[in-house]
């Protein structure tokens, strides 16, 4: 590494190693959160897309045309897709964790730079990779996020299944290599690199998130990798491992003797924690707010972080409850069943947790603790109908329907996107050094939260009532008739909401040049991250490592001189 | 350390920017400028590193075990033949090259032994280098034998008989699509070579840094810890042979 002074003006190359290729975890945090910003903006365009779609079949739309029934799978797909891997693996982790992990436990850096910045150009490829998909002949893939055999095993089944769908499994596979490089650092970094005093029970709860998630990823994306690596064989080498004898366009297909279930075992077994992927660091983001803005220590810190754990070890166990409509043996269902109701227990102790952090808090209901409390109130309606779903007599008729999409867009999408929200609003001035506008944050959150209500618990009641998923057309079907009038409220509650997602893209963009001055501390916070200054600088401490004497939540400690006790403070007050 | 520190201690730095905290931070950034933080402090270096390739592990052995787990499930599948009207298992046990692999387990253990050697060398080469700056001294003993160089041609013929047996298996009729048994051992096997190719690539890495008068323990971290990924991929290796020989 050359070294070199930075000035304000730098050089070009400085540029590109200061913004683009930069080792530094903080400008791969920022880049990891932009591109996830991007992602998020396409796939709200393509939810939007279809939710117009379900009301007015015959409308033509902007930059799609007509929408025939195999758009508007392909719209299914990639919205999943880029949903699930782009923003809610992407912002929470690669973004919100590779800023502020390293500076929350008192580290210059992430323990491989290198790798870390590998990682984010890594998942940039496989975003690009899958956007291609878009504009290749036949267009995106049909097959949904969860690319289920045959469908997605087979070149002919689709206009979609040829390269698009070639293109879809590349990025996957790109993206899970990216996914492990990042785990392997968030680990190593959390284990190896934690500043003097800060053990692992000092460690503030989103560190604890950051540090389960990673696990979880390392386990689950090599498991994926090698779903896809198999899925590719069987498209074009010809092999048979999810492909069983069978005609298609009644031709044979050359196949025989595979599995299409082995497909979902090997997906499930990733996709299952890849949901608590998605939520446990909102999780870690709620519980810091929530203690922060109630003056309160977190109610119960041990057992968030055993709650937090036991629930990714129980995330393992629970993939065949995807899988009830398969036919499964009735034992094995039973088996998943079980365990999957367990994750009730963990969950149920993360949420009373919650309350009773809140509970005789003297509350600052400022923007992030709004979203947080969003996050609660959303994890709760969402987290409601798991055990319903977790029943096989209740899934089997209710898992092809609407009511399946309500509860994880609730609870997985949703609730992960309002940790997001919260996270950004939380840390926004330690990252930009100013302020957002907290009046266009109320509205924000007044109009997001209420309108994501309003498009998703409805979902519920479509899919009680029989309303099928992934079907394009439904207001010809006589008797869906009576739920059209409920669809197109929905639509016009998805248009309001998007339109409210405008008003938190200004206020992003406003605030980073125009928002009001952040001081260093400014929600009177204990953790590492507002002890230095604001933006950090290059090495997050300015040249001293913080020795850290108390616990991340020491808030209104009798005696203390403040309210809140940094957790650099000494250590004279607080008991411990 | 100070057992007192302030509860703001860090000035806003002014060296980079002045007070302007009104743009996206710069003060990060690039590398340069950044004294390492590390660098000296090779034992750390070593331990993180260490620690990573553990992590690093987990994945690959998880992608084996979901092959493995692919595998079982395959074996059992009956599918139906449209012939006889019955349902039939189409697992052909395919005659494996036995020989072939035995004598690339035989090359492989004994590239994990040179491997060994090279690491130990380093290790000692490292160790004894502030005693070797002294002027005076010279430790006439050391030896120089070129482990590393040995380790990656050692390595290279395992690929080498790798190909041998693709070849054997092909020629006696055995492509990646003929069969499900041998779509197994094309993956497992390929698999198997791709993780080895990358230490190989790592070794090079490491052999490269002395033409570049890279620092020896820089040096020596790389070649310590791509020792034990080889160590692993020895092992992987005849977990995977087993797993071909005994489940066929």
């Amino acid at each position: 590494m050359v070294a070199q002074e930075s000035h304000q003006h730098a050089a070009p190359q400085g540029f590109i190693r200061k913004w683009v290729f930069s080792l530094d975890h903080k400008v791969i945090g920022l880049q990891y959160y932009f591109l996830a910003l991007t992602a998020v903006f396409v796939g709200m365009f393509l939810s939007l897309l279809m939710r117009i779609h379900l009301i007015w079949p015959t409308a033509i739309l902007p930059l799609v045309g007509e929408i025939k029934p195999e758009t508007y799978l392909s719209l299914v797909t990639m919205h999943g897709t880029i949903m699930v891997f782009f923003v809610l693996t992407t912002a929470p982790q690669g973004g919100f964790g590779n800023y502020f992990l390293p500076i929350q436990i008192g580290a210059p850096d992430m323990a491989f730079p290198v790798l870390n910045m590998l990682s984010f150009w890594t998942t940039f490829v496989a975003y690009i990779v899958m956007l291609a998909a878009f504009f290749v002949v036949g267009g995106a893939p049909l097959h949904g996020w969860t690319g289920y055999a045959p469908m997605s095993a087979l070149q002919s089944s689709g206009p979609g299944e040829g390269l698009g769908a070639d293109l879809w499994i590349i990025s996957i596979a790109i993206f899970c290599i990216a996914s492990l490089m990042g785990a392997l650092n968030f680990i190593t970094t959390t284990l190896d690199m934690r500043a003097k005093g800060m053990s692992m029970f000092r460690m503030p709860l989103t560190c604890w998130s950051w540090f389960i998630t990673a696990i979880l990823g390392l386990l689950a994306f090599g498991v994926l990798l090698s779903a896809g690596i198999l899925l590719l064989m069987d498209r074009n080498l010809g092999t048979s491992f999810f492909l069983p004898l069978g005609t298609i366009n009644g031709q044979m297909t050359g196949h025989k003797g595979g599995s299409p279930l082995l497909w979902q075992h090997l997906f499930w077994f990733f996709g299952h924690p890849e949901v608590y992927i998605a939520i446990l660091p909102g999780m870690g983001v709620a519980s810091q707010i929530l203690s922060t803005f109630s003056r309160k220590p977190i109610f119960g810190y041990k057992a968030m972080v055993y709650a937090m754990l036991s629930i990714g070890l129980l995330g393992f166990m629970v993939w065949g409850h995807h899988m009830f409509m398969s036919g499964m043996s009735p034992y094995s269902a039973f088996a998943f069943s079980i365990m999957t109701m367990a994750i009730g227990v963990p969950s149920a102790i993360k949420t009373f947790n919650w309350l009773g952090t809140l509970h005789k808090g003297r509350i600052r209901f400022q923007s992030p603790m709004l979203f947080a409390i969003g996050f609660v109130s959303l994890f709760v309606s969402g987290g409601l109908s798991g055990p319903f779903l977790a029943q096989p007599a209740l899934d089997i008729p209710l898992h092809d329907t609407a009511f399946v999409p309500g509860h994880f867009h609730l609870i997985m999408g949703v609730a992960a996107i309002f940790g997001i929200f919260a996270a950004t609003y939380y840390w926004f001035p330690k990252m930009f050094g100013r302020m957002m506008d907290e009046k266009l944050a109320r509205i924000h959150f007044f109009l997001t939260l209420i309108g994501t209500y309003c498009v998703f618990m409805p979902m519920h009641y479509l899919g009680l009532a029989g309303q099928p998923r992934r079907y394009s057309q439904l207001t010809e079907l006589a008797y869906l008739h009576p739920l059209v009038g409920l669809n197109t409220f929905m639509t016009y509650a998805a248009i309001v909401t998007v339109a409210a997602q405008l008003i938190f893209l200004f206020n992003l963009f406003w605030s980073m040049f125009k928002g009001q001055k952040a001081s260093d501390n400014p929600w009177e916070a204990t953790t590492l991250e507002w002890t230095t200054a604001t933006p950090p600088p290059h090495d997050n401490f300015g040249g001293h490592t913080p020795v850290v004497h108390n616990g991340p939540y020491e808030y209104s400690v009798p005696g203390a001189p403040r309210d809140y006790v940094m957790q650099t403070d000494p250590a004279t007050v607080a008991a411990h | 350390m100070a057992s007192f520190t302030p509860t703001i201690p860090a000035p806003r730095p002014t060296t980079s920017r002045g007070n302007r905290a009104d743009l996206p931070p710069v003060a990060g950034g690039g590398d340069g400028g950044r004294p390492d933080p590390d660098s000296p402090d090779y034992g750390a270096r070593l331990r993180r590193a260490r620690l990573g390739l553990a992590v690093a592990l987990t994945p690959i052995m998880m992608l084996f075990v979901a092959f493995t787990s692919a595998y079982i499930v395959r074996q059992g599948l009956p599918t139906f033949d449209p012939h006889t009207n019955t349902v039939v298992h189409d697992w052909i046990p395919v005659p494996l090259p036995t020989l072939l692999f035995l004598v690339n387990t035989c090359v492989l253990l004994l590239s994990s032994i040179t491997m060994e050697y090279a690491r130990r060398q380093l290790a000692r080469q490292v160790a004894l280098e502030p005693v070797q700056s002294i002027p005076g001294i010279s430790l006439g003993t050391e030896s120089k034998f070129p482990w590393l160089a040995l380790t990656i041609i050692l390595g290279l013929c395992f690929l080498g008989g790798q190909w041998l047996a693709w070849r054997d298996l092909a020629a006696r009729g055995f492509y990646v699509a003929t069969g499900p048994s041998s779509s197994f051992i094309y993956l497992l096997t390929g698999g198997h070579a791709v993780h080895l190719l990358g230490g190989i690539l790592a070794l090079l890495v490491a052999g490269t840094a002395v033409v570049l008068h890279r620092p020896l323990a820089s040096r020596r971290i790389v070649v310590d810890v791509t020792a034990w990924y080889w160590h692993f991929m020895a092992l992987l290796w005849i977990y995977i042979l087993a797993l071909l020989e005994f489940a066929h």
